[in-house]
């Protein structure tokens, strides 16, 4: 098996994991077994499935779940140019793709040096990502009961360190460490007065520092 | 949670990905060569935004606890490039420890 797809199997399998908090905390709201398998296949991106039981198990309302889940879910539109090229070109099955532009199917994809291998680790990690997602929040939902508190096993912190992982080749370039630093930056600045989500997307406008640095560095270059 | 709910929910996640591909990402192929610098940065602004906020953020506050540790313990195996398990393994790991121990 090729480094990249042994590395997308082994993101899926962490993702896994927070899929089984995720079972295990949308169990625990109240939600029914039909109800958590439309979600995890359906909805299929974690942080917003996460954000709406978190909100219902902490006795929320259905609105205020389902507008904290879509903010997180808007930053998954912001990877649609970052991946669009590596999509199938006819209409039908290009918006049926789009379900699997999420934030780890992108990370494997732009971590490759060239276009073959990004989208073969596009799809590889989407199809394990898929499966392996609803996996785990069945387990969840059936191992409730023996995992208890998932914070107790350190599950919150499986998700973190994987992107830390995959931050790490984006940064092995000055525009992308400017990008990163200034992210990290408006996401510490703007999370504890906005709502969840939208940190995201305001963390997304470091990208014109980085594009700033890389046009002088090419500007250097040619003069 | 009702059904309509969830169903919103469904429609609404798939809404903002299928606009990302089929709306950002036909502006994006009609100025490719000047965009592409601009889209190729998005990964590292939103990711490191991500790990900062899966690992500080509270409910609309910053929280300091067992995560820090344990994404801090992760990205030093990253650093000494240890194998993508392993920095998932050794982050939980850590975290739990710290949760055990206060």
């Amino acid at each position: 098996m090729s480094g990249h797809r042994r590395e997308g199997f082994f993101l899926a399998a962490a993702t896994g994991i927070v899929g089984i908090t995720f079972g295990v905390l949308a169990d625990a709201a109240g939600l029914t077994l039909p109800q958590i398998i439309v979600m995890s296949a359906l909805v299929f991106t974690g942080a917003s499935q996460l954000a709406a039981v978190s909100v219902i198990g902490s006795g929320g309302s259905d609105a205020a779940a389902v507008g904290s889940a879509l903010l997180l879910a808007a930053r998954n539109a912001l990877y649609g140019p970052v991946v669009a090229r590596l999509l199938p070109a006819s209409w039908v099955p290009r918006a049926a793709s789009s379900q699997f532009v999420i934030d780890e199917t992108t990370a494997m994809a732009t971590m490759q040096d060239n276009e073959t291998d990004a989208a073969d680790a596009f799809w590889w990690t989407a199809i394990w990502l898929w499966a392996l997602w609803n996996a785990g929040s069945m387990i969840g939902v059936w191992s409730g009961a023996v995992i208890g508190e998932p914070e107790v096993w350190g599950l919150d912190a499986a998700f973190p360190a994987a992107f830390v992982a995959l931050l790490a080749p984006h940064l092995r370039h000055q525009p992308g460490r400017v990008a990163a630093l200034g992210g990290a930056a408006l996401a510490v600045a703007t999370t504890p007065i906005m709502p969840a989500g939208v940190p995201l997307l305001v963390a997304a406008l470091a990208v014109i520092p980085g594009w700033l640095v890389h046009r002088r560095d090419d500007t250097e270059v040619v003069t | 949670m009702s059904w309509v709910s969830i169903i919103v929910l469904v429609v609404g996640a798939y809404g903002f990905k299928v606009f990302g591909v089929l709306g950002l990402g036909r502006v994006a192929d009609g100025a490719a060569a000047r965009v592409e610098p601009l889209t190729s940065l998005i990964p590292a602004a939103l990711f490191a935004a991500l790990i900062v906020v899966q690992t500080v953020a509270g409910d609309e506050a910053l929280v300091l606890d067992a995560r820090v540790v344990g994404v801090g313990v992760g990205a030093v195996a990253v650093w000494r490039r240890a194998p993508f398990v392993i920095v998932v393994v050794v982050a939980m790991t850590a975290t739990a420890l710290v949760r055990w121990q206060t």
